[in-house]
């Protein structure tokens, strides 16, 4: 189980505080899928980034199977078995993808060259690529997928998995993490894809900073769908009538 | 008779267990000490200064090394080597330096090397150098490599210092004629008080002349790097230089290309940058179990790679 208790969380910005999470708590447990979902901004991934310890959180608890793990830094969380794939993985000139690989693999025991045909790339064409610009974002992306598969941690949060991923590969990417759940791990997917949200146990919805609402898809999901429709979209529809272009 | 030391720094430097295979020369604290030359790669002492002649005949393939080790103090040597190698030869040639500086004097090696590479021939040729002592004198290396890439050959050049090496000013000329392709790569890392200083010239001479300089270089402690990397392009030749630097702790690197045209066919593009490792890269290294000094180790070895 990891627990985040009373999280709150300020970002130093040019010298000056700003409040990006507070009053979070949530139990994840072992066996479950979750949703954090909610709009741009709102903290979904500061939470992941709280959990993993690449944030300190300014008030609050972080616990790992009832041990407080707030004051323990980045590696250490890793090696009890949280993992993090980042939504914009960092590039790295002249490292090999077999590298990445094998550093991930070896705090763990899962890593064989599936993890790359798993996410839609064949190892012969790809363990040699370095993982700089040579890389389109969809291919450094699943790269980070891959990674977090290879380190197979008990904690396995994916930030926005499917950006930069086309329609085909979305497909495949979900059954990848769904079948890599099993029942002693804990899968946080940060997410708005429908599908995703359909394949968890749990959504959390975030919003402004806070849990505003956690429960089934189908508790959810209205919720989401209004706030994803913008205002400016909104007044496109104006008197049942769509513009084609908008008039604002 | 090659000591453990010796064995040691030869392996360092040229990747050697042992005696090499083909064609070798060893030269030790300022003497060719061992030497072996093949059918089609002769190896020679000059006869009026210090160094060798490499003499491949066209066509022929094959692996030569030139080692050179220094095991003593206040040493100094200057040696002028030049290599042939014959038109549509294939060949790889592993020079290099290892110093053991054993006490407080100076240890300094001034490697001069002229090399041709004949039509249509081939040399890939990789040069590292090793330091290390014990009672805090200087490992010195200058070495100059005067290159003339002919008609349809091709040259790899490959230069590593990592480490080791309290200074070294490296000077790099090179011609290309037309349909020559050169690709040079320098790696270096710099720590302590250490200097490194690396002027490159490299002439475009003809149609279809290619080069490609990519240099990536960390520089650590109080250490200090130049690069001077200059592309001259007299004909329609294409080149491209890239100049990358990690910076970290009190060090300083300045980075120079210069590309340079003298005609309207010519492509030349030059790229240059100094930065420190991005925090995102060690955490997300760390995110995997690695400490910030073993993600740090990774990224600066990925670099260099």
């Amino acid at each position: 189980m990891l627990t985040l208790e009373n999280i709150n969380f300020e970002l130093e910005v040019e010298e000056r505080k700003v409040p990006i999470l507070h009053d979070v708590n949530i139990n994840f447990e072992a066996g479950k899928m979750y949703a954090l979902t909610g709009p741009n901004g709102s903290g979904k991934s500061s939470v992941a980034r709280v959990a993993m310890g690449i944030y300190r959180q300014t008030a609050g608890r972080v616990l790992y199977n009832g041990e407080d793990i707030s004051s323990l830094g980045i590696s250490e969380r890793a090696r009890r078995g949280i993992g993090y794939a980042f939504q914009h993985p960092p590039r790295f000139k002249g490292m090999p993808v077999k590298d990445m690989l094998e550093l991930a693999f070896k705090h763990s025991d899962g890593y064989n060259c599936q993890v790359l045909r798993d996410i839609g790339l064949c190892p012969d064409d790809y363990l040699e690529r370095t993982l700089d610009n040579s890389l389109s974002g969809g291919e450094i992306k699943r790269i980070e997928i891959a990674t977090l598969l290879a380190q197979n941690p008990r904690v396995r949060i994916f930030d926005e998995p499917e950006a930069g991923i086309d329609l085909w590969s979305f497909e495949q990417l979900i059954d990848v993490i769904g079948n890599s759940h099993r029942e002693d791990t804990i899968t946080v997917v940060i997410s708005h894809q429908e599908k995703i949200l359909n394949m968890v146990d749990e959504i959390i919805l975030v919003r402004d900073g806070t849990v505003s609402m956690r429960g089934s898809r189908d508790e959810i999901w209205p919720q989401i769908k209004e706030s994803a429709e913008c205002g400016c979209r909104k007044s496109c529809r104006l008197e049942e009538k769509i513009y084609a272009d908008c008039p604002r | 008779m090659l000591t453990a030391l010796d064995k040691k720094l030869l392996q360092e430097v040229a990747d050697l267990h042992g005696e090499p295979p083909g064609a070798f020369n060893i030269r030790k604290d300022g003497q060719g000490i061992e030497r072996r030359s093949l059918e089609g790669i002769e190896i020679n002492p000059k006869k009026d200064q210090p160094g060798i002649d490499v003499i491949v005949s066209p066509g022929k393939e094959g692996t030569v090394h030139i080692p050179v080790i220094m095991t003593e103090t206040d040493l100094s040597d200057l040696v002028y080597n030049k290599i042939d190698i014959g038109e549509d030869a294939n060949i790889t040639l592993v020079a290099g330096c290892g110093i053991h500086n054993p006490g407080s004097g100076n240890a300094q090696h001034d490697g001069i090397h002229e090399i041709y590479v004949r039509k249509g021939a081939r040399l890939v040729y990789t040069e590292k150098h090793f330091g290390e002592g014990e009672q805090g004198g200087k490992r010195v290396l200058n070495p100059k490599t005067v290159l003339y890439v002919e008609e349809g050959a091709y040259a790899e050049l490959e230069l590593v210092q990592i480490r080791g090496v309290d200074q070294t000013s490296r000077v790099t000329e090179a011609e290309v004629k037309a349909g020559g392709r050169l690709v040079m790569y320098e790696r270096l890392l710099t720590d302590g008080e250490q200097k490194a200083d690396s002027d490159v010239l490299v002439k475009l001479m003809g149609e279809d002349s290619t080069a490609r300089i990519i240099s990536r270089s960390v520089a650590q402690g109080n250490s200090s790097q130049k690069f001077f990397p200059r592309l001259l392009a007299y004909g329609p030749g294409r080149g491209h230089v890239e100049c990358d630097s990690i910076i970290m702790d009190r060090a300083t690197v300045r980075s120079v290309p210069e590309i340079w045209a003298e005609n309207s066919d010519a492509e030349l593009v030059h790229e240059a940058a100094i930065g420190k490792i991005a925090g995102e890269q060690l955490i997300k290294l760390m995110s995997l179990g690695l400490t910030e000094e073993e993600a740090e180790e990774a990224i600066i070895s990925g670099f260099l790679k």
